[in-house]
């Protein structure tokens, strides 16, 4: 386990060296988000029904745009082939870039949540329910996202690939953390639409770092 | 399987079984439009547009065959590094995605006058939109990287990941409620449809799938002659 935190560590260190990139992370997604009702208006009925899809969608493509980093960095100065041959097993060099990434562009979102939410004028229950269906969701954005990136690594226009190869992915994720804010805000159990978040969850986490670690092997031969 | 490695021998096999399977295309393609278009009885509530089934259904069980057998062609290609499992990746994919195509076009021109709208996100047309997008990634995946091989190994691993769809595609109109119909064909329980339905339908599917074989081994040939030629003008350039 301890090579496991160590990667970790490591992966937390090099992010914080550039703490500016995680808050272009964060400006992004509240931008994203407060470009939304110049588009449909400022009514607030609409702006309250339409925030939970919104906010996601946001959430959706700034970990997008985080995605390419994860592996381009180590890949481009020799680092990654260190970490094929390494002790740790590949499969858990992923998943511990993956742990990182989390931590560092998809947790601060959930943090923002609440301010981007002032926007929408949302009430703080919510609030809370869309934080908790991000948080139970962006593990599984980084996990798919994971691989997208592990598979599109050394590709031309990796940056637009990873989307492609991504986004119809994240659909099932999409789809169950917006219905699990919506019903919860109508009134009804949004625990369903929760579960079915820690499935997918539980799924990619076993799925994501043996694809990924695969395409890794692949990109280094 | 295995025995076919060989492209040669695949090329033998392949150029002996082509002539059938487009005379048999032809056939199954023609008889199967005069009986959906000539013969069989027109819905009692859906009057003739209901022939636009025929086309509809066998493009969609297409699709889902296709990513299917794409998904096997990669397993293959990552765990016993099958020479022919890379080229039978790349040369099905562009047919699958034209076959998802035809479905979401058809089923839109469907649901026009059926449920009165060219849309609806429901489960089993948003299931197969992704399916569209995977199809897209799987290809665009492809052809990204300059050394083809890196192409091939990362577009295997993609289907791979993506083939949860296809149960979830199947299995949409059961287990959530949707527009699209739920399944009167192969269900447990056999057939619902009626047989002057069916069996117009059901050649309709054999003329589309000996169509894909035929276009698949066409393409797989093609992809064979390719890398002759490659392998040819590399000698050539190495020589003179």
């Amino acid at each position: 386990m301890r090579p496991f935190f160590a990667q970790v560590g490591r992966e937390l260190k090099l992010a914080m060296r550039q703490v500016g990139d995680l808050a272009m992370v964060v400006l992004f997604f509240a931008l994203v988000a407060a470009l939304f009702p110049f588009a449909i208006g400022p009514e607030a009925n609409l702006l309250q029904r339409l925030a939970p899809g919104v906010i996601w969608v946001s959430a959706l493509l700034s970990v997008l745009l985080s995605l390419e980093r994860l592996f381009l960095a180590d890949y481009e100065d020799g680092t990654l082939e260190l970490l094929v041959t390494g002790p740790l097993p590949l499969e858990l060099v992923v998943l511990a870039k993956t742990v990182a990434h989390w931590l560092t562009a998809a947790l601060p979102l959930v943090v923002a949540v609440p301010v981007v939410s002032i926007l929408y004028n949302l009430s703080a229950e919510a609030v809370g329910w869309l934080m908790l269906g991000l948080a139970l969701g962006t593990p599984s954005l980084s996990l798919v996202g994971a691989v997208g990136a592990a598979l599109a690594l050394g590709a031309r226009r990796g940056g637009v690939l990873i989307p492609i190869i991504v986004l119809p992915l994240y659909v099932p994720a999409l789809i169950f953390g917006v219905m699990a804010s919506e019903a919860a805000l109508a009134g009804l159990s949004a625990k369903p639409y929760l579960l079915f978040l820690g499935a997918i969850f539980l799924v990619m986490l076993f799925v994501a770092p043996l694809a990924g670690a695969a395409g890794l092997r692949h990109s280094v031969e | 399987m295995h025995r076919f490695a060989n492209p040669g021998r695949f090329q033998r096999l392949a150029d002996k079984i082509l002539p059938w399977s487009a005379a048999g295309a032809g056939i199954a393609l023609a008889a199967g439009l005069y009986l959906s278009l000539v013969v069989a009885p027109p819905d009692y509530q859906q009057g003739e547009s209901v022939r636009i089934m025929y086309v509809h259904v066998p493009a969609a069980w297409m699709a889902l065959f296709v990513y299917v057998l794409i998904a096997a062609a990669s397993a293959s290609a990552l765990i016993w590094r099958h020479p022919l499992a890379d080229l039978t990746a790349r040369a099905a994919s562009p047919l699958g995605a034209a076959f998802a195509l035809l479905t979401l076009v058809t089923g839109s021109l469907w649901g026009e006058p059926m449920w009165g709208t060219w849309w609806v996100w429901d489960a089993r047309l948003t299931s197969m939109l992704v399916l569209f997008f995977l199809y897209l990634g799987h290809m665009a995946l492809m052809n990204a990287f300059e050394e083809p091989a890196r192409g091939y190994r990362a577009a295997a691993i993609l289907a791979l990941v993506g083939v949860i769809n296809v149960p979830i595609i199947k299995y949409s109109v059961e287990w959530w409620s949707t527009l699209h119909q739920p399944a009167s064909v192969v269900r447990m329980g056999g057939p619902t449809i009626d047989a002057s339905l069916l069996w117009p339908l059901l050649i309709m599917a054999l003329g589309f799938k000996l169509y894909f074989v035929t276009l698949l081994l066409l393409r797989i040939k093609s992809e064979l002659a390719a890398a002759r030629l490659r392998a040819l003008q590399a000698a050539k350039m190495r020589a003179g």
